[in-house]
């Protein structure tokens, strides 16, 4: 077969792998359209809502106190909840991507198990266990300790819920990463320590950001757990997303959705640093 | 394989295991006890009461809907972003993201504003006689957001992987297009479709954030599931909420297995053609 004949039949093959024209504007038109109205319409609805009043109140009901002490306690909880996942995803991404044991497949399938577990009955376990009628209700009460409506209970459901975020990161990035640069530390004589810190940590960075990236951004969001344990005591368990459905309830349309507007820039500041770092980690990779 | 030549397997998997136990495993073992204190027969009754068959009827009736539409619009969605080049097409592919990436509470006001009968998009509606705001369609339209990113992201990455050179061979040995379509491209993609389909039903089901504003919450009519375990949970009726949670989680566990057995599959049959 000659070069031309080659460069035909290529042609040819290319123009039978894909659809007719009008096929290909029809899928198009319908998945432009379909995101359109529902994503890209609903996200302008929250920032033309909220600035419906002006920018005056718009301004005026994120920097009321409500809303910057429910702001407070959403970072604090988010402070507490995603260092502890962060620990906890290094060290099951170690057992379970540098090791070979029996039960590893169901413990993956346990750490997933909060992805699967409905928001509401994540909050409510909590409640089972520490409210005043909860297995260790009376003991608490007795000891004067209170997690339910309080702080250490809106840490609790937002530590269960974004439980996997770092752990599924990390666990597919270390088994396609290898060992040998760590066994290689070792017999030069780095101390196991040194071998975490000077070589896999480094080699883990990106997919540990991105891990913390998408656990952030859940902890901050998080609605039906939190509401479960909040007892929604405004000013003090409110946090931002519970503060938003005060608002709406208290038909304070405006001030609702500016709060939510300030939750929808903080997603979407979430989503561009993901990008960025999958971009760098395909690079690098 | 040589592999526990590296150090800190103990001190790692011990942690993983303590920490999984006291985070997870343990809270929900609470509701597995909390259920024993009653009996078989009263865990019956508060689990079908009419109210509760009610809200199920509504919680797996929307989310089937949902799934269903994720899927249609999904696969549609990630052809295009694969095979196409389009203007636009790097937005199209980041809004995929959007519904995973917003608090669910920010997504359930944004989606009641835009189909409300003076939203942006109900007040297209409304004429035609459809409504919704407050019905079980609102409740599968706020599920169907939900669980977008879930079909298009598993579906994705296998059209990414399929090899042009088997459509050419299936063309070449005479296929149609669609005969291609039907027979090379659709058996190797329909795992990855039911596999998105099972994540987008298995987040429905168990949704509470992005439903609540848009269902109103009537009992019996649009009264979900999740939502009836909240208020039996406010009227500090534990029982009541131990047996609908306990039948929840269950429905969660199936599902979770029967995803990673699909996953599985998925890779079995691209590992066969590739």
């Amino acid at each position: 077969m000659t070069v031309a004949t080659l460069g035909h039949a290529h042609v040819r093959a290319r123009a039978t792998t894909t659809e007719p024209g009008w096929v290909r504007a029809v899928i198009i038109a319908v998945s432009v359209v379909f995101i359109g109205l529902f994503v890209a319409v609903p996200l302008v609805a929250v920032f033309a809502s909220a600035l419906r009043d002006g920018l005056g109140a718009y301004l005026g009901a994120i920097v009321d106190p409500a809303a910057l002490a429910a702001l407070r306690l959403t970072l604090e909880a988010a402070a507490i909840a995603v260092p502890l996942n962060l620990v906890f995803g290094v060290a099951a991404a170690w057992a379970i991507a540098r090791f070979r044991f029996p039960g590893r497949s169901l413990l993956i399938t346990l750490i997933d198990l909060p992805l699967a577990v409905s928001p509401v009955i994540a909050g409510m376990v909590f409640v089972l266990l520490f409210g005043s009628r909860g297995l260790l209700g009376p003991w608490m009460a007795a000891h004067h300790l209170r997690v339910i409506f309080a702080l250490p209970g809106i840490v609790l459901a937002t530590t269960f819920v974004t439980f996997p975020f770092v752990a599924r990161e990390l666990i597919p990035l270390m088994e396609s990463q290898g060992h040998e640069e760590e066994e290689a530390a070792l017999v030069l004589g780095a101390s196991p320590w040194q071998m975490f810190v000077r070589i896999t940590l480094p080699k883990i960075s990106w997919g540990l950001v991105y891990g913390v990236v998408l656990c952030t951004a859940r902890a901050l969001g998080e609605f039906g757990a939190v509401s479960v344990v909040s007892g929604h005591i405004r000013g003090s368990t409110e946090t931002l997303p519970l503060h938003v459905e005060t608002l709406y309830n208290e038909y304070a349309y405006g001030a609702a959705f500016a709060v939510a507007s300030l939750l929808v820039l903080i997603a979407l500041l979430g989503l561009v640093v993901r990008r960025l770092i999958a971009a760098r980690i395909r690079r690098t990779t | 394989m040589g592999k526990r030549t590296l150090p800190g397997f103990g001190l790692s998997l011990g942690y993983t295991i303590v920490y999984l136990s006291l985070i997870v495993l343990v809270p929900l073992a609470t509701l597995v006890i909390k259920s024993a204190e009653l009996s078989w027969g009263q865990l019956w009754d508060l689990a079908t009461s009419p109210r509760a068959l009610a809200s199920y009827r509504v919680t797996f009736g929307a989310s089937l809907v949902a799934a269903l539409i994720n899927v249609v619009f999904g696969t549609l969605l990630a052809w295009a972003l694969v095979r196409y080049e389009f203007w636009g097409k790097r937005a199209i592919d980041a809004l995929v993201d959007i519904p995973f990436a917003l608090p669910t509470a920010v997504s359930g006001l944004a989606l009641t504003a835009v189909l409300a009968p003076t939203g942006a998009i109900g007040r297209f509606l409304e004429p035609l006689g459809i409504h919704a705001v407050y019905t079980p369609l609102g409740i599968s339209l706020a599920l169907a957001f939900i669980g977008l990113p879930f079909v298009v992201r598993t579906v994705q990455p296998v059209l990414e992987e399929l090899e042009p050179e088997i459509e050419e061979a299936a063309n070449v040995l005479g296929a149609s297009r669609w005969q291609t379509i039907g027979r090379v491209i659709f058996p190797v993609v329909a795992p990855a479709m039911v596999t998105g389909f099972a994540l987008a039903f298995a987040r429905a089901i168990g949704e509470y954030g992005s439903v609540v504003f848009i269902s109103g919450n009537k009992q019996m009519e649009t009264e979900i599931t999740p939502l009836l375990v909240m208020s039996r949970l406010e009227q500090f009726d534990y029982p009541g909420a131990t047996a609908l949670a306990l039948v929840m989680l269950v429905t969660s566990f199936v599902l979770l297995l029967a995803i990673n057995g699909l996953g599985a599959w998925t890779r079995r049959r691209i590992g066969a053609t590739a």
